[in-house]
Formats: C-alpha cells, sequence, structure tokens
C-alpha cells in the first residue's frame, strides 16, 4: 500500500491490481498521480519554500512567543496547584491564589494560552507549505492570534478575581472573554481556509483535513458550549461534550496534522498508507465527537447518552489504531534517525503518547475500571497523557523545527534540548506514573465502603508528594526551552552567520530502498 | 481527497450530528422533568452561596451526584439514600456535578452535617476539625475582630488554630456559602416520572 516514489511511470499502473475499476477510481488515480511524481520535481526549489515560510513569518513566531509566555506562567500555576495538595494552607490567605481558582487558571493558561496559540502558529505554517503557495490574509490571522489572547488574558484574570461561567474547561466569562476568543479563532480560521481555496496543488494531504477541519470545529463547539440557555443536567451534558471535543477536534487534530507533515519530512519517507489515514480521519470525527458523556459514567443521566458514548469511545479503537499503524509503519526502521532530529524525538514521543493516551482513554471508559477510577487523580494522569505528553511534546517538536526556519539559523545548544527534553520527558513519566498509582489506591479505598473516607486521602498522598517533584521538573524544562528559544531569536539580531544551517542547502532524497 | 466542499462538509456533517445526540435531543428530552415537591428553589441567600461555591472552585474536588449501588459505594457511604436523578438538579444553572472527589461527596451534605458552626469551623480552617484534610482553609471569608458586635458569628476555635487575642468572624460570604451548603439535602424519595403519553398508547392494543 506504500505511495512509492521509485515507480514514477504513471503508464505502468500498480501491479496488485492490473484490471477491474480499480485502475479507474479517482481517489486512487489522483493519488497514484501526484505521490508517482519524481520527488526531485515536486520538490520545488528551497528559495519556493522559504517564500512560504516567509509569508507565514510574522504570525508564526507572534504564535511561538505568547504560547511560551502562557506555558511559563502555567507552569507555576500548575506547580502551585500542586503544592496546595501537599501543604493546603499555603498561601490561602488570598482568595486571588485560593486552590479553586489557580487550578482552572492553570488548565486555562495551557489549553487556551499555550496549546491554542502555538496551534495557532503551527497551522499558519503548515498551510502555505501543504498548499505550495504564500498564506492569504495574513494580518487577519495576526490580528486573530492577538484578539485571542487578549480574550485569554481577560479571561484569566476575570477567573483568578472570582468572575467565571463555573463549567470545566468553559470557566472563561461568557460575556467579557468568549467573544474575543471566537472572533479570534475565526480569523485565524478565515486566513487558513483562503489560503486552501487558493492552492497550488489539487490533492490534499492528510495534515491539511486535520488542520483545516479543526477551525470550524472549535468554533462550532465552543459557541455550543458557551450559549447560557442550559441547565441542570444538560449543561452538564453540554459541559462535556464541549470539554472532550475540545481535546478531541481541536488538541488533537492540529497535531495529528503536525506529526503527520514532521514524520515522512523529516524522515525522508511517504506515509505508508493513504487509506489508513483515511479510516483515521474520519473515523475520528465520527466517533471523537460522540464522547464525552463517558465523563459522566453513573451520573445522573439518561443511560441512552451515557451508552452513547461508552460505545463511541470503544470505537474509537478503529482511529486511534489506524493513525498508530499508519504512523509507526512509516518509521520503522528509521528510529535512529532521533539521533539527529530533536523535532523527531519529541514527535515520535507524541504519536506514541496519542496511542498510548487514546487506549487509555477507552480502558477508562469501561464501566469496569471506571468504578474504581471515577473521581480520582487517575482522571488527572489521563488528561496530562493527553494534553502533555501528546499535544505538548508535539507543539514542542513542531517549534524545533518550525523556529530555525523562519529565524534562518541552527539551535545554538544541542545540550539545551537535551536538558529540556531529560526534564520534561523525566518530569511527565514520573507524574503519569505517580497519579496512576495514586489514582487506583485512591479509587480502591474509596469503593470499599468499609474502609472511612481518610483512607481515600492517606493512600493519595505521597503520590500526590511525588507528582509535585514532577511538576517542579517540567517548569525548570520549561525555563530551559524558554530560554534556548530566546537565545536562537536574539541571535537573529546579529547579522554574521556563521555557516549556513543545513536547511538552506537542498535536500539530498533518501531514496525508498528495497 | 482533493475537494474542499467534501472536507468541510463532512466535518460540519460530523460535529452537528454529535450536537443533535449529545445536547439538541437531551435538551428537549430533559428540559420538562417534572421535579419532587421537596425540593425547592434556592433562595436569595443560598444562590450567592452558590455563586461562591463556583467562584472558589469547589467543584474541582467534591462532586454532587450519588450513583446506582449496584456498582459504587456512594449510597453505602450515606452520600445519599438513593441515586441521584435529573429531576434533582432543576434549579441548577450551571450545573455542579463535579469529576473529582478528592474530597467527599456534597449531594446530601446538609442531611448529612445539618450544623452551621461546624461548615464555619470547617471552611476557617478544616484541620481544626479534621487533622488528616487536605481542603484548602477559606480565611479570607472570616476576619479577624478584637471583639465580637452585636449580630457577629464569632467561631468557637480549638486553641491550638485560635488567634492570640480577638476572636475570628464570620463575613456574610461565609454564612451564605454555608447557608448554600445547608441546603444540598435531597433526601426526599426520588420523582416517579410521569408515563408518557405515547407509551401509553403503545402499550394499549
Amino acid at each position: 500500500m506504500s505511495q512509492d516514489p521509485a515507480h514514477p511511470d504513471p503508464a505502468h499502473p500498480d501491479p496488485a491490481h492490473p484490471t477491474g475499476h480499480f485502475r479507474h477510481h479517482p481517489v486512487r488515480e489522483a493519488t497514484q498521480r501526484d505521490s508517482a511524481i519524481d520527488h526531485s520535481k515536486v520538490r520545488v526549489s528551497v528559495i519556493d519554500t522559504a517564500r512560504f515560510d516567509a509569508s507565514s513569518r510574522a504570525p508564526v513566531l507572534l504564535g511561538f512567543l505568547l504560547g511560551i509566555l502562557w506555558l511559563l506562567q502555567g507552569s507555576l500555576l500548575g506547580d502551585l496547584t500542586s503544592f496546595k495538595f501537599d501543604w493546603p494552607d499555603l498561601l490561602s490567605a488570598q482568595e486571588y491564589l485560593t486552590f479553586g481558582r489557580v487550578r482552572p487558571a492553570h488548565l486555562n493558561m495551557m489549553v487556551y494560552g499555550w496549546a491554542s496559540s502555538a496551534m495557532f502558529a503551527v497551522s499558519l505554517w503548515l498551510m502555505p507549505r501543504l498548499c505550495r503557495t504564500p498564506l492569504r490574509w495574513p494580518g487577519t490571522a495576526m490580528a486573530g492570534i492577538i484578539i485571542w489572547n487578549i480574550g485569554v488574558f481577560l479571561g484569566v484574570a476575570l477567573l483568578l478575581t472570582g468572575v467565571g461561567d463555573g463549567l470545566e474547561w468553559l470557566e472563561m466569562d461568557r460575556r467579557l472573554a468568549d467573544p474575543l476568543l471566537i472572533l479570534g479563532a475565526a480569523l485565524v480560521g478565515a486566513s487558513i481556509w483562503r489560503t486552501l481555496a487558493d492552492r497550488k496543488v489539487r490533492h490534499l494531504y492528510v495534515s491539511v483535513w486535520y488542520v483545516a477541519a479543526s477551525y470550524p470545529w472549535l468554533v462550532i463547539i465552543f459557541i455550543a458550549g458557551n450559549l447560557p440557555i442550559y441547565e441542570g443536567v444538560e449543561s452538564a451534558a453540554v459541559n462535556w461534550f464541549y470539554a472532550h471535543n475540545a481535546l478531541g477536534l481541536w488538541l488533537t487534530t492540529i497535531n495529528l496534522g503536525l506529526i503527520y507533515f514532521l514524520l515522512p519530512k523529516i524522515i525522508g519517507r511517504p506515509i505508508y498508507s493513504y487509506w489508513l489515514s483515511l479510516v483515521g480521519f474520519w473515523g475520528l470525527a465520527l466517533f471523537y465527537s460522540l464522547n464525552g458523556m463517558h465523563h459522566l459514567i453513573g451520573g445522573p443521566m439518561p443511560s441512552w447518552m451515557i451508552a452513547t458514548s461508552i460505545t463511541a469511545s470503544i470505537m474509537m479503537v478503529i482511529p486511534v489504531l489506524a493513525v498508530g499503524i499508519n504512523q509507526h509503519m512509516t518509521i520503522t526502521g528509521r528510529f535512529g534517525a532521533m539521533r539527529y532530529s530533536p523535532a523527531l524525538t519529541f514527535i515520535v514521543l507524541a504519536a506514541m503518547s496519542y496511542t498510548a493516551v487514546s487506549l487509555q482513554g477507552i480502558l477508562t471508559a469501561l464501566v469496569n475500571v471506571n468504578r474504581i477510577t471515577h473521581f480520582t487523580h487517575w482522571t488527572i494522569a489521563h488528561s496530562h497523557l493527553g494534553v502533555y505528553m501528546f499535544v505538548t511534546m508535539s507543539l514542542f517538536g513542531g517549534i524545533y523545527y518550525i523556529m530555525p526556519r523562519l529565524i534562518g539559523r541552527e539551535w545554538p545548544s544541542a545540550n539545551l534540548i537535551r536538558a529540556h527534553f531529560l526534564l520534561v520527558g523525566g518530569g511527565m513519566v514520573l507524574y503519569v506514573v505517580a497519579l496512576g498509582i495514586g489514582g487506583v489506591l485512591q479509587g480502591l479505598d474509596m469503593l470499599d465502603a468499609a474502609k472511612p473516607f481518610e483512607a481515600s486521602v492517606t493512600a493519595a498522598k505521597p503520590w500526590l508528594l511525588a507528582r509535585s517533584v514532577a511538576a517542579v521538573l517540567i517548569t525548570l524544562g520549561h525555563f530551559v526551552f524558554a530560554y534556548h528559544a530566546y537565545v536562537l531569536y536574539s541571535l537573529s539580531k546579529t547579522d554574521v552567520v556563521p555557516q549556513p544551517p543545513f536547511f538552506f542547502i537542498r535536500p539530498v532524497l533518501v531514496k525508498n530502498i528495497k | 481527497m482533493t475537494r474542499i466542499l467534501v472536507l468541510l462538509l463532512g466535518a460540519l456533517a460530523t460535529v452537528i450530528f454529535a450536537l443533535v445526540i449529545l445536547v439538541i435531543l437531551p435538551g428537549t428530552l430533559l428540559a420538562k422533568v417534572d421535579h419532587a415537591p421537596e425540593l425547592k428553589p434556592y433562595t436569595r441567600q443560598e444562590l450567592h452561596g452558590r455563586t461562591l461555591y463556583i467562584q472558589n472552585g469547589c467543584v474541582y474536588c467534591h462532586s454532587q451526584q450519588v450513583r446506582d449501588p449496584s456498582f459504587t459505594s456512594d449510597v453505602a457511604r450515606g452520600w445519599g439514600n438513593r441515586p441521584s436523578v435529573p429531576a434533582d438538579y432543576r434549579f441548577d444553572k450551571p450545573h455542579l456535578l463535579g469529576t473529582m472527589r478528592t474530597g467527599p461527596d456534597l449531594f446530601n451534605v446538609g442531611g448529612r452535617l445539618p450544623d452551621a458552626e461546624w461548615h464555619l469551623l470547617h471552611l476557617y480552617q478544616p484541620r481544626a476539625l479534621v487533622p488528616w484534610s487536605i481542603m484548602p482553609s477559606y480565611p479570607f471569608l472570616f476576619e479577624h475582630k478584637q471583639q465580637a458586635e452585636a449580630g457577629d458569628k464569632a467561631l468557637k476555635l480549638p486553641a491550638s488554630h485560635a488567634p492570640a487575642s480577638g476572636v475570628i468572624v464570620a463575613r456574610p460570604e461565609a454564612l451564605d456559602l454555608v447557608a448554600y451548603l445547608l441546603a444540598l439535602k435531597h433526601n426526599y424519595p426520588a420523582p416517579v416520572p410521569k408515563p408518557a403519553p405515547a407509551a401509553n398508547a403503545v402499550n394499549k392494543p
């Protein structure tokens, strides 16, 4: 099934299907034509690529800058949140820093500040590359990023002063903050779709599906989630419809698009299977969007809603395995390339975490597992495996790949990248393992009615302390990363380039050797 | 894929399908649930307490739902005498079902712990009453005065947590929050849903 560039002649069709209707299948023909062209012809000169990169440079760098600033603040608040489990009287005198406010502030800063800003940047960089045309409406995109970030700033500031909507993942004030977020995302989306409409390629690469579709998805679910018309348990249904889809149809999709782009790009080998990509994309769109109610298993909802979500959660096996197999088969045999590309290291870790977190999510949606893990720290471990080990790692990989190309210089220090990787990677493994164990112990104690509630609290305490250690390691890693990005950026102000970065040299293709 | 329109329409179709199933359909089905006569709308003070509950993020550690005793220990723990049903949440806007039980469930806390003074003391310093608790203290809901004035609610703190001089007095916010907590009392039997006319029609041949 691999799209093999070694057989460029369309006059000789695929020997696997020499006759019959397969030969005239329109999608198949398009796929074959696009993948059969000799790569040296498809690869527009580096000058063209540099032109596309230049067209998106300003909004992309802005998105990364704002994202990294949120990342640092969000980590500090995350640490504070974690410390408050260990020392509950820490900084409790001020209402602005009470646990119940810094926790949602941490989540909102990370999801809407850090991840979303960086994802705007990533999508604005990907689209010109994949559509082989300069970015359309870059000013609009830039305005969108700024408006979105003003919205996040207002939302988080209001949250800390006690103004918010009170729904998890939707805490930001629906009158003052949310309209700005909707407008911001719509403006960035407009630039994305305008570029897509003016594309210079016929075939839409899989990353384009994910990135382009994410924008209408985000705007629709965000508006639906924030309407002030729901009450009672319906408000819970909408809450988890939104929160789960913010993960599934926004955070996940943009990052899968990025992984689908960078994996083949860095190792110089096409994606293993076009059809698996299709199954992965449409399967995710159909099943992920129905998953939300598994956050309310056993709750006061009509059982058909919960059953729908459990079923859809189990069906997620299909797209998750499709994407997992597709990406694994693409990179298999080339894992060694991770030694030379930090971007690839982060991306591969992110891709594996996507499979891991999805399988863990499916497992958690099963009633027998859920009765133990529901309402425990296991959920927090799971969400960090998703939003950190998958989403944030993928964004780190993206930034390591994209920033030097926009600045025209290599990252100055391999050791700082190593330190960053070891701190955040090691920290997050400790985080997920510790909270996972703590959560299960807590859940088992809670399920046993013979034990007092105290048992579930004390069982989790040492693991919460381990989580705090992990949180500090991760924060250190973020500061290393931010410092390194700052050094790289400030180098662009000096004009002497000691040697051209490797990506300015015309790339030599790695031929697919059989 | 080569067509933008297929991508756009396909993406819209899937998310709208999910919206219909999980938001619009339940909205029409759940909107008119009849609540039990014992369930009263929140008073002004309780509503203000509820706002404080939201503002200070109590929901991040406390759930407000009792699940089926057949597969959980919720009822056995005394968190309620029956599973909660949609009608119990008739006046909740937004919902506060919660997803974490770092602390115990509060669906029935007003019935379980009916003592307002206990709650005030517990909010001021949980560890004064429950040594193993990891709940944050909320000193900003209270005031340190040299002397309690008329109408003030002074806390009876144990010596280990009492200030060196003067008294700790509850602010109106603390009283409102406690009023809300005490209103969380769902110890009446679950309302019996009226059979829908359509269902009757099906049953009668």
